[in-house]
């Protein structure tokens, strides 16, 4: 409290009387002054906290939009003949634009792989765009600089690109979001990441929950203190801190290449001739697990560490045995701490990219996984490979699939949130 | 000290041969029992027997181990790690630590009251209904709904709650907690109820609500309550153990008799000592 009021000297009658009186001497002010200076240390870590997440997020969100030199081989201005914008076309008017401007063979394909009837109207604008148009971007600018420097930017535009056109462009679109990979910015989606990194995550809670709770229980509830039950103790405390790439060695040892006849699933009589020996949804999910795992049984243990002995002993004194001790009480009670250790393992599964990388995320795939025999890709890879390649457009992607890697991840911190106040607002 | 005693030799007299009579019913009785901590000697050679269908007041200065003594009775020392106990306590005639026998059996059998209420954060008739449960009840609903209004009427409770057996037992005040904490450990029928210090966390009329509750049951069951309150010990209890430490810090059993005799004629002089309050 700033409005503190330091108090005269004379506000109590002294007591030199007190034997005591001269061990003493005053303090106050010292002590009051110490603790406006630590108050202003925590004040300004917190401000040095804020100001570095809001510097991060800004820059991402700077590269999400802005100005985008963009070259046609072939200007959509002059495309349409009668005169109408391609925007406003329907298919049908679309269609015979589209005709005439690629080859029969080309024509042939894209109408195999769906029907003029059966496309919307944004479909057949965008294979206009893309199969007459060509568009190219050839350089980009953030979002700031967008807006301070338009008339540079513009007079840049007009000098290095005459038949370029200057458009505002937002990276982070619906179809951004719903599209597979592409070798073209303009085309390309995070679909394929976002499909990858559930199916690894799904994998990833399926496996390392119930193997982790049932160990924390365990060490918590039965294991006696003894040497073995130690050694395991202290190597679960230490397997959290190990980094993460020596785990995708182990899952590139393990998974990949050991047990390649079950991740591949040849095993089971599964056979992708896409997918090459063993680097597959399913050994990126295994890898992951195996790394959330120590950090799942830690903060089990201290969910289970939390419910109060006093539980346990009016259930044993009842007759309960141990595992009915345990069923009724001990889980029920530490299950919101436990849901919320492991959702917050999880989306730091979510983000892990070294491990993937080491067990052989497929570098560009654009079909969905269709099972967990499929080859991979997720998000935080995704982004990685954007952020490697030379071109300015790919700079705007990988920030529009940060984005969308933060959303999710705020989604899955949400729901330990919401768990967490669920379970504990029962009793 | 004003101990509420008002002394009547002649009903004295006939307590005391009643005592006497060689069919007296054991409820519980501890022999040569020891019990430690690690290296750490807690209680010394306690022999002690107790009466069925009586309250039985364990007094003593702090750390002389009588929750120690309580929690062998049950076997509740086994849940910590360190604790070990030797001797033997006798129930039904059958020595309770022997191999084989199984400790979740015993305190089916021999029910516990902790010092700080505990409820289960559950429903104040789930916490009824889930130690009747897990002990095997094979009745029906409404049978078990009979059983737990009965429950609760027995432990003075039923009016207080019979509108929301469905709150959570934590919304329940200190006392109304302890009593249904009473009512589950009656609910599942034991011999015996240990009471550690079941008064201690509240206010005096809720205490008094609970000794009442005391009395009641002991027609039924036989009640071991450990206590610091010498009032109370002398108000509920026929008789009382008194503990007091050795030099070495072990507890041992100083005295044990009727209560009216122990408080009011001890035969040692810790005894009395620390019932007048002049402990040191
Ligand atoms: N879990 C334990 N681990 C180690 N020592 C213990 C444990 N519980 C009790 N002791 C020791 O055993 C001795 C007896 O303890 P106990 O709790 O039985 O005393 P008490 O008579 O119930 O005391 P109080 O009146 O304060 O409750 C004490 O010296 C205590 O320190
Ligand atoms: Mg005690």
């Amino acid at each position: 409290m700033s409005d503190y009021e330091k108090p005269s000297m004379d506000l109590f009658q002294p007591n030199y009387d007190r034997p005591e009186a001269d061990l003493f001497e005053d303090t106050l002010d010292k002590r009051h002054r110490v603790g406006r200076v630590w108050k202003v240390v925590f004040q300004i870590s917190t401000v040095i906290g804020i100001i570095a997440l809001a510097t991060l997020i800004l820059k991402i969100f700077n590269d999400t939009m802005g100005y985008a030199a963009i070259q046609y081989k072939k200007n959509p201005a002059t495309i349409s003949t009668t005169g109408k914008s391609l925007e406003e076309m329907s298919c049908s008017e679309l269609w015979p634009i589209l005709a005439e401007n690629v080859s029969k063979n080309r024509l042939r394909t894209i109408e195999r792989e769906k029907i003029l009837e059966e496309r919307t109207k944004t479909e057949c604008y965008n294979l206009v765009m893309f199969e007459v148009a060509e568009p190219t971007v050839k350089k980009t600018w953030p979002l700031l600089a967008s807006l301070i420097n338009y008339q540079e930017i513009q007079a840049y535009t007009a000098e290095k690109y005459p038949e370029g056109d200057l458009t505002f462009k937002v990276w982070i679109t619906k179809s951004f979001i719903l599209s597979p990979q592409s070798d073209d910015p303009l085309k390309a989606g995070i679909k394929t990441a976002i499909l990858g990194s559930l199916f690894i995550i799904l994998i990833v809670i399926i496996i390392s929950f119930p193997i982790g709770v049932a160990a924390a229980i365990y060490l918590e509830e039965y294991a006696t203190q003894n040497r073995i039950n130690n050694i395991i103790q202290t190597n679960i405390n230490n397997l959290a801190g190990v980094p993460s790439i020596i785990y995708g060695m182990l899952g590139l040892a393990v998974f990949v290449r050991y047990l390649e006849p079950i991740t591949s699933g040849a095993l089971f009589g599964f056979s992708d001739p896409t997918t090459a020996n063993g680097r597959t949804i399913l050994s990126a999910g295994l890898t992951l697990s195996l790394l959330i795992l120590p950090v799942v049984i830690i903060n089990g243990q201290e969910a289970i560490r939390a419910v109060p002995n006093s539980l346990r002993q009016a259930s044993y004194g009842m007759g309960a045995t141990k595992w009915q001790t345990v069923w009724s009480h001990v889980l029920p009670n530490a299950l919101p701490g436990i849901l919320t250790g492991t959702i917050l393992a999880v989306s730091r599964a979510f983000g892990e990219t070294a491990p993937l990388v080491v067990v052989g995320a497929a570098t560009f795939i654009t079909f969905s996984p269709e099972s967990i025999f499929s080859k991979f890709t997720s998000v935080p890879i995704q982004i990685y490979q954007w952020t490697a390649r030379p071109q300015d457009a790919f700079q705007n992607i990988a920030a529009a699939a940060i984005i969308v890697l933060l959303v999710l991840l705020l989604v899955l911190n949400a729901t330990a949130v919401f768990l967490r106040n669920r379970y504990s607002r029962r009793w | 000290m004003n101990l509420g005693i008002h002394l009547d030799t002649t009903v004295n007299q006939t307590i005391i041969e009643e005592i006497k009579e060689p069919d007296i019913i054991h409820a519980i009785e501890a022999k040569d029992l020891n019990v430690f901590y690690g290296d750490f000697l807690a209680v010394r050679e306690v022999d002690l027997v107790i009466q069925a269908q009586k309250i039985t007041a364990l007094i003593g200065p702090s750390g002389c181990g009588k929750s120690t003594v309580l929690r062998s009775f049950n076997r509740m020392n086994d849940l910590i790690p360190t604790a070990r106990t030797t001797g033997e306590v006798l129930f039904h005639g059958k020595n309770i630590y022997k191999e084989g026998v199984d400790p979740v059996e015993v305190r089916k059998r021999i029910g516990m009251v902790f010092q700080k209420p505990n409820p289960f954060p559950k429903s104040i008739y789930e916490n009824i209904a889930w130690g009747v449960h897990i002990n095997g009840f094979k009745g029906s609903k409404s049978d078990m709904d009979n059983l737990i209004e009965q429950t609760l009427r027995s432990a003075a409770l039923w009016d207080e709650v019979k509108d929301k057996l469905h709150d959570s037992g934590l919304s329940l005040s200190g006392g109304q907690q302890q009593r249904l904490c009473i009512a589950r450990t009656i609910a599942i029928r034991p011999d015996i109820i240990l009471m550690d210090e079941p008064c201690s966390a509240l206010d005096p009329i809720s205490t008094l609500k609970i000794e009442e509750l005391m009395r009641d049951l002991s027609e039924e069951y036989t009640i071991i309550i450990v206590t610091h309150n010498m009032q109370q010990a002398a108000r509920v209890s026929e008789f009382t153990a008194f503990f007091s430490l050795t030099e070495n810090r072990a507890g041992v059993l100083m005295e044990y008799g009727l209560t009216i005799q122990l408080f009011t004629n001890p035969k040692n002089k810790i005894t009395e000592d620390y019932i007048t309050g002049r402990f040191g």
